[in-house]
């Protein structure tokens, strides 16, 4: 079967030990790649209960069938999967960039990172020749520069480089893996994962030719997606780009502001897409095999600020600005950059910043705790500040560099009722209270707070449905949205370009099938969507999360929006929250305590990890 | 012969070039029928996420690849301009490599004789490269046009600002 190198790299950190097994087309038909073959190798390779920052939690990388090839935004991703330490359960964070692509033509579709280096290294995969290389220059520094030495020391620009910063090297709960520089594998703290194993980078050079099984057809495809990005579908992402949110969720009043005490910013014009264009963004660029570039390049060309350079999108902008209660967007650029420089996750790293600023103001931590800062919501400096002690892990940031769950339980003193956060993971920038299908999505999504396990929260913003409104029917809608954007991970292909798959599941099993050569259909994909969303439960049970786990923030459930405007009281009750993951278990198979049943294990070929059910 | 201005090649405007490698994989598949930048006549270099741009053969006015090879295995058609190669007098020795200062031709990972761009000579509809990119940041030009487009820009700038003042 093309699409596949049909090859696993696994690569034993302690003993240098390097071993390839074949990867069977059973099951790559069966998990597809990215985060479904992640998840599957990761439940195959795992034991239940393992420490996520042990030598035994083996780091994942995993890449799609359609990496490597000239689909646009599909050649380029991919797929970080391991046990989380910030949710205890099963993490993923898929990436895209040149990195993936590169280690497609190194013949692999995955590779798997068990045991702990004795002292720094970073992986070289050079086609065949892999090994593990010294990494005591390049310890303590940046994602960006230890990019450029590894690329210096190995002599080839054109190698690919992924790797932590100092926040993954000290573990902390909230690092990111980066590559290319600025995408990153950003949520469920991986790059802690990857610092617990002395792992500083992977490296790759790959050379080998990709090929389709149906070559003709196949660019015939790709000209009718590059058609379908000069349009509407791909228009947000080529103009203001995700950050074109802003102003949009701020008009509807579901924009979390100052950690959620307010659902709209005030100030959102000064910090908003339109005037990130107008004043920072000095180009827009695009990954590997991308037809419809979308990421923004912000450039601050004076002030106090002068010579920062930060990727923006929606997420981090919101993270770092209106959520911290900051308008000033040269410093919110700055701590973005921060971010990046340290290899935090800006979206958690920001909500941790907020989570500060609101126990501050609350007077649970005074200015003595936070060794003189003065972290009011709206202090820039206190942002930037905060952000460096985090990266850092010094002073108060030691205690803030696992995130808010933890940090709320070190403080006590009911700070866990500020820390927004579902499952251990940080909330993104999307107003639950009052948008009801993203309340269900976000509490049952497996990674924990997130917008990116399923769609849902479209379904709220374009007006599909009532989003004050809880009722039954959601749980179908967020079942399906979340296979498909199952699928999307797995695949891998881009997110920002799911408007240009007209004909979602059946557009992918076409471009499946003349890429792998091997039938697929719309339903038999669907399934293997519904199949992923199956197994990354079954290791979130077998883990011991349970329904308490699907549940949301405390102020999403007790403390409605105060804003006056269209979303004014608005909260999600519990008697809500219940109806919502009642009439979603149903919809997936589930019992009322979000278990799989046999019969469903057995309907999507899961079989063979029915014990973990019976554990459970 | 081919006057100077004649000679048409392809050039990426560096404001438009996104660094997305579409180029590449064009011209692999075309030339090769396989996905791969490592065997396409057009490289993506990204010196920093604000400078982008794609590089291939210009069809130099004496070219110093021809001149640089001492087995006479490349030679400049008189009718295109193209590069054109001998590929049973290339030994792969490099040093066309070395005295191109764009990095346009390269030693091929198989055939380990040198490549360079050929015009999609065979393709009536000229470079696929130019064809496919989605960013239009390519175009094929001959260095009367390139002067022209700079003059053109110099001059527009110009009378904008003046009016600006105003």
């Amino acid at each position: 079967m093309l699409g596949y190198a049909g090859k696993i790299l696994n690569v034993d950190l302690t003993t240098g030990k390097v071993h390839v097994e074949k990867l069977t087309e059973e099951t790559a038909k069966k998990y597809i790649g990215g985060i479904g073959l992640g998840m599957k190798l990761y439940l195959s390779n795992s034991k239940a209960g393992v420490d996520p920052l042990s030598p035994e939690n083996p780091l994942v990388l995993a890449l799609g069938p359609v990496s490597g090839t000239m689909f646009p935004t599909g050649g380029n991703g991919h797929a970080f999967i391991s046990k989380s330490p910030a949710t205890n359960g099963v993490g993923e964070a898929v990436s895209h960039g040149t990195f993936g692509a590169e280690l497609k033509r190194a013949g692999y579709d995955a590779v798997i990172l068990t045991g702990k280096a004795e002292k720094p290294v970073y992986l070289w995969i050079d086609d065949d020749s892999v090994q593990l290389l010294d990494a005591s220059q390049v310890w303590g520094k940046s994602p960006s520069e230890t990019e450029d030495a590894i690329k210096t020391e190995l002599g080839d620009y054109y190698v690919r480089v992924a790797s932590i910063g100092l926040a993954g090297e000290k573990q902390s709960k909230i690092a990111c893996i980066i590559n290319d520089k600025t995408r990153a594998a950003g949520r469920t703290g991986l790059g802690a994962v990857m610092g617990s194993k002395n792992l500083k980078a992977i490296a790759v050079r790959g050379t080998h030719d990709i090929i389709v099984a149906k070559p003709e057809e196949f660019m015939e495809m790709v000209k009718e997606f590059h058609e379908r990005m000069k349009g509407p579908a791909a228009q947000k992402y080529r103009t203001l780009g995700t950050p074109e949110n802003l102003m949009i969720q701020n008009a509807l009043y579901c924009m979390p502001t100052r950690n959620y005490n307010n659902a709209h910013f005030d100030n959102a014009e000064k910090v908003s897409g339109e005037a990130l264009n107008e004043r920072y963004i000095a180009k827009i660029i695009a990954c590997n095999s991308c037809a419809m570039r979308c990421e923004h390049e912000a450039v601050i060309r004076d002030g106090p600020y002068k010579g920062t350079m930060a990727r923006m999108e929606y997420d981090n902008l919101w993270a770092l600005g209106p959520n911290c209660g900051v308008d000033k967007l040269d410093a919110i650029i700055k701590a973005a950059e921060l971010c990046n420089y340290y290899g935090l996750d800006a979206q958690s790293a920001g909500v941790t910043v907020s989570f500060v600023m609101d126990c501050h103001e609350k007077g649970i931590l005074t200015h003595e705790d936070l060794g003189g800062i003065d972290a009011h919501f709206g202090n820039a400096d206190a942002l930037i500040q905060l952000i460096e002690k985090i990266g850092n892990r010094e002073g108060i940031g030691n205690m803030l560099a696992d995130g808010v769950k933890a940090a709320a339980e070190k403080i006590g003193k009911n700070s866990a009722v500020l820390a927004q956060q579902i499952k251990g993971l940080e909330v993104t920038g999307y107003d639950l209270r009052c948008l009801k299908t993203a309340a269900l999505g976000f509490a049952v999504s497996f990674r924990g707070a997130d917008h990116n396990r399923s769609g849902a929260y479209a379904i709220d913003l374009k007006g599909k449905v009532d989003r004050l409104k809880a009722e039954k029917g959601r749980g179908k809608l967020v079942k399906d949205s979340e296979d498909l954007y199952a699928l999307i991970d797995s695949l891998i292909i881009c997110k920002n370009a799911k408007g240009t798959l007209y004909k979602e599941a059946a557009d992918m099993a076409k471009l499946y099938s003349l890429v792998t050569g091997a039938d697929m259909t719309a339903e038999e994909l669907s399934l293997a969507g519904e199949r992923i969303i199956n197994l990354a439960k079954l290791i979130n049970l077998r883990e011991g999360l349970t329904r308490e786990d699907d549940t949301l923030p405390w102020k999403v459930m007790n403390q409605p929006i105060p804003d006056d405007g269209p979303a004014k009281g608005a909260v999600v009750t519990e008697d809500e929250l219940d109806l919502l993951l009642d009439d979603y278990y149903q919809a997936r198979g589930w019992s009322v305590e979000g278990v799989p049943s046999k019969a469903k294990l057995q309907e999507l070929g899961l079989e063979e990890f029915s014990k973990i059910i019976k554990e459970a | 012969m081919v006057k100077i201005h004649e000679r048409k090649f392809v050039s990426a405007d560096p404001e438009k070039c996104v660094g997305c490698q579409v180029c590449e994989y064009a011209c692999s598949f075309t030339k090769e029928k396989a996905f791969n930048p490592l065997k396409s006549r057009i490289r993506v270099v990204r010196v920093n996420q604000l400078a982008n741009m794609a590089v291939t053969c210009r069809l130099c006015e004496d070219p110093a690849c021809v001149a640089a090879c001492p087995r006479d295995a490349l030679s400049q058609s008189t009718d295109t301009g193209n590069i054109v190669l001998d590929k049973d007098k290339c030994n792969g020795c490099g040093w066309c490599i070395e005295a191109c200062d764009y990095g346009a031709i390269m030693l091929h990972p198989e055939t380990k004789v040198v490549y360079v761009c050929d015009m999609c000579k065979e393709k009536p509809e000229g470079p696929q490269c130019v064809k496919w990119c989605p960013e239009e940041a390519l175009t094929v030009v001959t260095s009367d046009v390139l002067a022209q487009k700079a003059r053109l820009g110099a001059i527009k700038k110009l009378f904008q600002e003046s009016k600006e003042k105003k």
